[in-house]
């Protein structure tokens, strides 16, 4: 039976949920009245919002200025495409992780161990470099090698500890701020002609991950794979393991186990992933700033070129900001009985 | 299998002499920021491209701050990305100094050029960057304002005149404001102001020897003018008034004088945006007595980057954009009102663009702003509203948020001069300035 609430108290609740609901959703109102609203209008916003004249000329601005449908195209590849590889890579690690975890540290690390492991990568990063006929006193080989020698150790440490930690381990690489990373991910993206050499045949050096989907996609993929398989991994502990086994039991081999029971039975919790991991990569703007500059500039950084210290952009800045939510504010009020559910999924048992 | 391979190897080398064919015509990649007049040329290039058809432009338009990050990181790693670089006065001689621009070549009368804009773009002696557009500051007023207090606006007006028509002017009840300055934090922000202010107030940034000067008597008179000005006279909540929020003020008749940027001066006298259109007087900027005006200098230029493969066009391009063909070539399309300002002698010689009713002021401020020579004593950089150094950005922001924290009454203006200078003392002796 449900309880009864005194109606005082329930007024009182609601009028505070609305309140508190308005207030949040006062920056997107705004932006929509000042997107219809003429320049110096927008300025003296909200104070005389009804009074001046409603426009529609800020919208077309933008897409006079801006080639609106290059940066929807682009948005929508690197979003769904990095979501579909993220899932690529998130369903089995989910899976293993919530199925056939690893209990224990696979290996028990001792202080002869560590020595070992670093003698052992510094004797073959020196064969290496010695048989690549790298010159050993050259500072850049030792960089290389040291960096080698610290990180081989360091990635068996990561990967032998058990599946608890490498979850936490995981959900941590989310917790640095991506400026700290920017510069190496930066070079790596300028300086791949490094990586890709000329080869006679074919003459990579001038293919270049930077403003590309070839660099985009996978770093968009990378930076929300943990959240990807964080959720994924809480969905698929709600499916009893008998399921599984059963279907094991009647021979079905990992690939149908996972395609065939699986998935059908986590459908809620993978859609629900998939759109919040759509919705994060459409409004990535730090790394869509900095790594992109036309060919696979996406939604966020045709808003940035609005901005201005000099001369007003607020109503043109919020019409492009309208125009780069509306597609995903759309996607989002049609599935969000999708993502509630799958939200919520397996909050009651 | 065999038939797999063959016809991958056909792709990469079909996609190997596509590559190829492309290679014939160069395309330049330009950075840009997103100011009126950048816009424009961007509409105009089917002439650049109709006189040099094998070169395609891709333009990559920021906001001002974005794009000098993304510049800044692309030439220090020699990313390459860019083939020309939309900069400001501040990093031209730096960069150039540092050998990543390349000296420009083949412009289009290079004489005609400002000599205190080509001054602020050229490192020893090189010219680093082609001016595309120009400007000082000066003070935007409204004539029926100071018609009603019975004032004349002077020619060369002095500080005491400007605050004494402000106080005039001031009428809070009906919701105007004898003047509207600059308070936002930011070195181009509130800093830009100021510290022209603070030259015509004779005080400087460093002495000769680099030793930060926040602790003189003159920084003392700006600062304490500057409060007294803006707490009497100005809008509320000016320490976070920029450059837009002021323009919108003035626009809506909210002010009754303005000292900014003479590129304003096109926006003020819009009669589609601007309520006062028909009301707006212009005035070169106030001084103190002691030969020096408070008014900046800065220009929007481009440059090569030293990592471009493409240099031949991309001068091509730079020498095409900041011709006086160019300037035609608005003037006919947009008329002369629309032309870049403030980059050459000969376009203030025009007949036509003596018209335009800002046009004489900019020309004398601009005339009047020596980078060389700033302020009343002498000063180891160069450099009107900033110094040519890598460390003032950092120190022109800090000190500006101080300022800013003064205006809106956090800290006491005392208190503003003492942190900018023992922060600045760090900052230059940190880098090695002050031994």
């Amino acid at each position: 039976m449900a309880r009864k609430q005194p109606v005082v108290r329930t007024l009182f609740v609601t009028v505070l949920a609305w309140i508190v609901g308005l207030i949040m959703f006062f920056p997107i109102f705004w932006t929509a009245v000042a997107a219809l609203k003429t320049e110096s209008d927008a300025y003296t916003l909200p104070l005389n919002w009804l009074s001046t004249p409603w426009t529609l000329e800020n919208f077309g601005i933008v897409q006079d200025r801006s080639n609106y449908a290059l940066y929807i195209r682009n948005t929508v590849v690197i979003a769904f495409l990095s979501t579909i590889l993220g899932l690529c890579f998130a369903v089995p690690a989910a899976w293993s992780m919530a199925f056939a975890p690893v209990k224990e540290p696979s290996i028990s690390w001792s202080g002869k161990r560590w020595l070992a492991t670093i003698f052992l990568t510094a004797f073959v990063v020196g064969l290496g470099l010695y048989a690549l006929n790298w010159d050993l006193t050259n500072r850049a080989a030792l960089g290389l090698g040291a960096l080698i020698i610290t990180t081989v150790p360091l990635t068996l440490w990561v990967f032998s500890r058990n599946t608890t930690d490498a979850l936490l381990w995981m959900l941590s690489t989310k917790m640095m701020p991506p400026a700290g990373a920017l510069i190496p991910i930066y070079l790596i993206f300028t300086r791949n002609g490094l990586v890709f050499k000329d080869w006679g045949w074919i003459d990579l050096t001038e293919w270049n991950l930077m403003d590309s989907f070839w660099g985009m996609v996978p770093l968009m993929m990378l930076l929300n794979l943990p959240i990807i398989i964080w959720m994924l991994f809480t969905y698929f502990k709600e499916i009893p393991d008998e399921i599984l086994e059963a279907s094991r039991m009647d021979g079905a081999s990992l690939w149908n186990e996972i395609t065939k029971i699986l998935l059908p039975m986590a459908v809620p919790g993978i859609v629900s992933t998939c759109l919040l991991n759509l919705i994060l990569a459409w409004n990535e703007a730090f790394w869509s700033l900095n790594l992109t500059n036309r060919y696979a500039a996406p939604l966020s950084f045709m808003i940035s070129e609005y901005s201005s210290p000099e001369g007003q952009f607020w109503a043109k800045l919020s019409a492009a900001s309208l125009m780069a939510i509306v597609p995903i504010l759309i996607i989002g009020w049609f599935s969000q009985r999708q993502l509630v559910r799958g939200l919520t999924f397996g909050a009651v048992k | 299998m065999n038939r797999l391979k063959t016809s991958i190897l056909g792709a990469f080398a079909f996609a190997a002499m596509a590559g190829t064919a492309l290679a014939e015509d160069v395309t330049l990649t330009i950075a840009t920021v997103n100011n009126g007049d950048m816009i424009r040329m961007q509409k105009l290039t089917d002439d650049f491209s109709s006189l040099n058809p094998g070169i395609k432009l891709n333009w990559v338009t920021l906001e001002e701050n974005d794009l000098r990050q993304k510049v800044t990181k692309d030439i220090t790693t020699k990313g390459g990305q860019y083939d020309v670089l939309t900069i400001g006065m501040y990093e031209t001689p730096i960069w150039g100094a540092k050998g990543w621009l390349v000296e420009l070549k083949g412009l289009d009368d290079p004489q005609d050029i400002l000599p205190a804009v080509s001054g602020g773009l050229s490192a020893n002696g090189k010219l680093y960057a082609a001016p595309f557009y120009g400007e000082s500051s000066f003070v935007m007023y409204r004539k029926d304002l100071m018609e009603k207090a019975g004032l004349k606006m002077s020619d060369a007006p002095t500080w005491d005149e400007i605050i004494a028509a402000a106080a005039k002017m001031t009428d809070r009840a009906n919701g105007v404001n004898g003047i509207c300055l600059r308070g936002k934090a930011g070195w181009g922000e509130n800093m830009a102001f100021i510290g022209s202010m603070a030259n015509s107030f004779g005080a400087r940034w460093f002495d000769e020897q680099w030793k930060p000067q926040f602790d003189t008597q003159e920084w003392k008179d700006t600062l304490n003018t500057y409060l007294k000005v803006m707490k009497d006279y100005g809008p509320q909540g000016a320490s976070g008034n920029g450059f837009s929020e002021n323009l919108a003020l003035f626009q809506s008749g909210k002010c009754g004088m303005w000292a900014d940027a003479t590129a304003a001066a096109s926006f003020v006298i819009d009669p589609k945006a601007s309520k006062v259109a028909d009301q707006v007087g212009f005035t070169i900027a106030p001084d103190k007595g002691l030969g020096k005006r408070a008014n900046w200098l800065w220009a929007w230029a481009l440059a090569v980057p030293a990592g471009s493969k493409k240099v031949d066009a991309a001068q091509k391009f730079i020498g095409w954009a900041t011709s006086k063909h160019y300037a035609e070539l608005v003037a006919s399309k947009e008329g002369w009102a629309n032309v870049p300002p403030g980059t050459r002698t000969s376009l203030y010689a025009n007949p036509e663009y003596a018209k335009v009713p800002f046009a004489k002021m900019t020309l004398n401020s601009m005339n009047a702003a020596d980078p060389a020579h700033p302020t009343v004593k002498p000063v180891p950089y160069v450099g009107v509203q900033f110094a040519s150094i890598p460390e003032f950005a950092g120190i022109g922001t800090k000190v500006g948020e101080l300022f800013s924290a003064a205006l809106a009454g956090q800290i006491s203006a005392d208190d503003a001069l003492k942190q900018a200078q023992s922060y600045t003392t760090a900052e230059m002796t940190k880098a090695g300035y002050i031994k």
